[in-house]
């Protein structure tokens, strides 16, 4: 029996949506399978059905060729299919070994040492390089995820299923999972790779299945298939990966912050002698490893975090003591970094997240009294206008929606303040092609209408695509200011890594 | 803000009281006594005339604001667990009016829920400074605001309202400074009936429309629901703090006032009110919404005040009824089960009805060739 996993006609539906209709899979023995589609195209239902997190309404399942009825995820453990979550499910505390064995411990005395041994064997095996003498809290989020990976194997999962595996990690550890992916189809593993970052698709994958907005639109060869056809397929468009953007005329200073020092969390120095400025018509994007400083210097801006010394100018005025409502009305816009934490209210409608910073003014309310028809007028307008999809519209709970949906929903919101900066800090930051080709569109055209962006992203390709000016960041002082045009990715790069300009001219 | 709470609220309630008198009626049986005769008597005792009625009604006065006390600082995201204190202190500002204040009666009537409110106000909003300056968690600050309320019990009842005979209450209130009024002991033909009523039902619309549709109550629950999306776009949290610790207090200081100048008369020295945690409960399984709350609140009632009859009239002891409310608190509190069991019924009505339409469909078309 060549094919290994077989999901046959699978439908699942959920109050308001079918994330699942009429979709078939089929995976073949030892080769790396990816699943493309956009966030809530359903790719993850597919995958919990399988491991037997939901239940389809209708279809049928097959392992091996033989029907079988997964209830739950200790029956999929039985058929050895094994699944690495988006969000691993780890002890902190416990060692690798510990975490590993977690719920299957044998007897009634634990023998760590062979099941150490064991690991350790299986380890070198793969190529994962894992300690098991580790203790989790202690090692990188890569090294996490090749414990849950160890995890599988420890069960003898024959079927591996990763879950967008790559959201959480540098470019050097994709590239080395990418070698454990392919070592893993050598010793006779099949994997089911969910994403949708296509050149990783590109880079690993031998076949692909691909998923639009619930439906199955077609399974292709990888290595005979173009990106951009790829792309297509999974928007039902064609994409354009280069923003296209006009010269302009930078006018104004709109933000200007001068000599700034912020404290992080820990409470040292996470912002140094800062000074930038965001000059109407313009956008400038803020390179930098994460961590170097951009968080604090964002929230600085817009509120959230006190400043030490220094001074922040909005059009002209000192901003640097108001209050947050006062920078909202003075026109700044934000888009938040972490969208779930701080970009929306979960539990509320969309509705009334999209009036979160305005519900007190009027039209929206007048002495106190919301307006609800206003507002809920005001909400559908912003989701006509930024394509939010939803299954119960603007009534929806934000927490329903999909990831990139909650962030068109956010974008949507900041753009109709209309505010004459707009802070975007990793506004594309797990989405799809189709959503990021959108949201950079918006911003752009937020800068033509001759406003002032500030985008922070630790993405090069994004800062280089959107930006007319680079600032770099390193350890929260700027290294420099570059204009887009007269540089290149490399000596970013260099930047990035705290060599100034020109030292490496010389 | 409209936080949704989940459509099926309602039958979750419902299945909850279900299963807690269920549980109550195994009980019954396994002491040996006939739960339905148990039952019968229970019901009874709350429902069986106007007179009982009225006393059901009369305790659901008191569960509803403390209920209510606690919904609305939960829709903060706070857990006032302080009412019992907040109600001592609302009760006894209640009471010293009742005693010292004598003005016609609708000015009076104004004076004594003022001051009720804002003795309980006090004990909220001391908490919630607490919590929003130094972060001091508020179950741990509002259980010391109950004792500091309890032992001040202590100081100001023997200073202020001594009793010609009884060292361990006040004096009683005139019955014409208390909140009963003649014509509604009249239509309910006595017992502990009192305006208090009008008080609660009041105060549950209020607090509804106060939640629903002002710029307040969705700042209040903004905070509740996620705080930093509330601080990332400009309200003030820790002000929301402060405000629903203060409103919620206020509502228990009422419910202090109701139970102290209109259920009873006087304020006993060392008694903690138990309503103060019932109310808690009531919040519970009325899924803190404030009608919830209300229909909790009558159906603990008639609990309450049906339990001595059911004692009196049966082998069962009265203990049978607060067993009923803990199960149904249990019941409430894993909702998540029903939830899932109403989800699952709905959706197999809705595969029905697909079915049939599917069904229709192809009857039609076969008609059609």
């Amino acid at each position: 029996m060549s094919h290994v996993i077989e999901m046959l006609n699978i439908r699942k539906e959920f109050p308001g949506i079918v994330a699942n209709d009429n979709i078939t899979l089929q995976v073949e023995k030892s080769e790396i399978h990816a699943i493309l589609g956009e966030n809530g195209a359903g790719k993850s239902t597919l995958m919990s059905i399988l491991f037997g997190l939901y239940h389809a309404d209708r279809g049928t399942i097959k392992v091996r060729g033989q029907e079988v009825h997964i209830a739950s995820p200790n029956d999929a453990t039985d058929l050895g299919i094994g699944m690495v979550h988006q969000h691993f499910q780890l002890v902190q505390t416990f060692t690798v070994t510990e975490n590993i064995i977690l719920g299957k411990e044998g007897g009634f005395v634990l023998d760590r040492k062979s099941a150490a041994r064991k690991i350790k064997a299986l380890s070198e095996q793969y190529g994962l390089r894992v300690n098991p003498d580790s203790v989790i809290e202690d090692i990188t989020v890569g090294m996490q995820q090749r414990v849950e990976i160890l995890k599988m194997l420890y069960r003898d999962a024959e079927i591996l299923i990763f879950d967008e595996p790559t959201a959480v990690l540098t470019p050097q550890e994709i590239e080395e999972l990418m070698q454990i992916m392919r070592n893993m189809v050598k010793e006779g593993k099949s994997v089911i790779l969910i994403t949708h970052k296509l050149d990783e698709i590109k880079a690993v994958a031998d076949r692909c299945t691909i998923i639009r907005r619930g439906k199955m639109v077609g399974v292709v060869d990888v290595a005979s298939t173009s990106q951009a056809k790829m792309a297509s397929m999974m928007v039902g468009r064609p994409v354009n990966f280069k923003v296209v953007k006009e010269d302009m005329e930078a006018g104004k200073p709109v933000l200007e912050v001068k000599d700034l020092h912020v404290l992080n969390i820990k409470k040292t120095p996470a912002v140094k002698n800062f000074s930038l400025q965001v000059r109407a018509g313009e956008i400038v994007g803020i390179a930098g490893v994460d961590g170097n400083g951009q968080s604090e210097l964002v929230e600085a801006i817009t509120g959230l975090r006190p400043i030490v010394s220094g001074s922040i100018y909005i059009n002209g005025a000192d901003i640097s003591q108001a209050s947050i409502r006062e920078r909202n009305e003075s026109g700044v816009g934000h888009i938040p970094e972490d969208r779930q934490k701080r970009g929306l209210v979960m539990a509320a409608s969309l509705s009334s997240n999209m009036v979160i910073k305005e519900y007190y003014r009027e039209p929206f309310s007048k002495h106190g009294i919301l307006h609800q028809d206003t507002i809920d007028k005001h909400a559908q307008e912003i989701c006509d206008a930024f394509d939010v999809r939803s299954g119960e519209g603007i009534f929806s709970h934000a927490g329903k929606l999909s990831g990139g949906n909650q962030q068109k929903a956010i974008v949507g919101r900041e753009m109709a303040l209309e505010p004459d900066l707009i802070i975007a800090v990793q506004p594309t930051r797990g989405l799809d092609v189709g959503a990021i080709e959108y949201i950079h569109k918006r911003l752009v055209e937020h800068r033509d209408k001759g406003k002032a962006v500030l985008l922070v992203s630790f993405e090069l390709d994004e800062i280089f695509n959107l930006s007319d000016r680079i600032a770099v960041m390193n350890s929260g002082e700027l290294v420099d200011v570059v204009e887009t045009k007269r540089t290149n990715e490399e000596e970013v790069g260099l930047m990035m890594a705290g060599v100034r300009n020109k030292e490496a001219a010389l | 803000m409209k936080v949704k709470i989940k459509s099926n609220a309602f039958l979750i309630a419902v299945s909850a009281v279900i299963l807690g008198l269920l549980a109550g009626g195994l009980l019954m049986m396994s002491i040996g006594s006939n739960p339905f005769e148990g039952f019968y008597y229970l019901f009874r005792g709350g429902l069986m005339n106007m007179e009982r009625i009225g006393n059901t009604i009369s305790t659901a006065i008191t569960l509803m604001l403390v209920g209510l006390s606690v919904a609305f600082a939960f829709k903060t995201g706070l857990f006032n667990i302080g009412a019992a204190g907040q109600m001592l202190v609302g009760g006894l500002c209640a009471t010293l009016v009742a005693h010292y204040v004598f003005i016609p009666r609708p000015f009076y009537l104004v004076v004594i829920i003022f001051c009720a409110f804002l003795g309980g106000a006090l004990w909220g909003v001391i908490p919630g400074i607490l919590k929003a300056k130094f972060n001091v968690h508020e179950v741990v600050a509002t259980i010391m605001m109950n004792w500091i309320a309890y032992w001040s019990i202590y100081y100001f009842v023997p200073a202020y309202l001594k009793g010609p005979s009884l060292e361990t209450e006040s004096k009683s209130i005139a019955i014409g400074q208390t909140l009963r009024s003649p014509w509604l002991t009249g239509i309910f033909g006595g017992g502990y009936i009192n305006l208090g009523i009008f008080v609660a039902i009041a105060a549950v619309f209020v607090i509804k429309y106060v939640l629903d549709k002002t710029t307040l109550g969705f700042e209040l629950k903004a905070v509740g629901s996620n705080r930093f999306c509330a601080e990332y776009a400009g309200i003030k949290v820790n002000r929301n703090v402060v405000i629903s610790m203060m409103i919620a207090g206020g509502l228990a200081g009422l419910a202090g006032m109701a139970y102290y100048t209109g259920y009873s008369r006087n304020i006993q020295i060392g008694v903690m009110p138990s309503m103060g945690f019932d109310g808690i409960a009531v919040a519970l399984l009325g899924a803190s919404n404030p009608i919830g709350v209300l229909f909790s609140a009558l159906f603990f009632g008639m609990l309450q005040s049906g339990k001595g009859f059911m004692n009196a009239m049966t082998e069962v002891p009265p203990e049978i009824a607060d067993t009923i409310i803990a199960t149904i608190i249990y019941f409430t509190a894993t909702s998540v089960l029903f939830s899932r069991f109403w989800d699952s019924v709905g959706r197999r009505k809705r595969d029905k009805a697909q079915q049939k339409s599917d069904q229709d469909e192809s009857k039609e078309e076969v008609s059609h060739e």
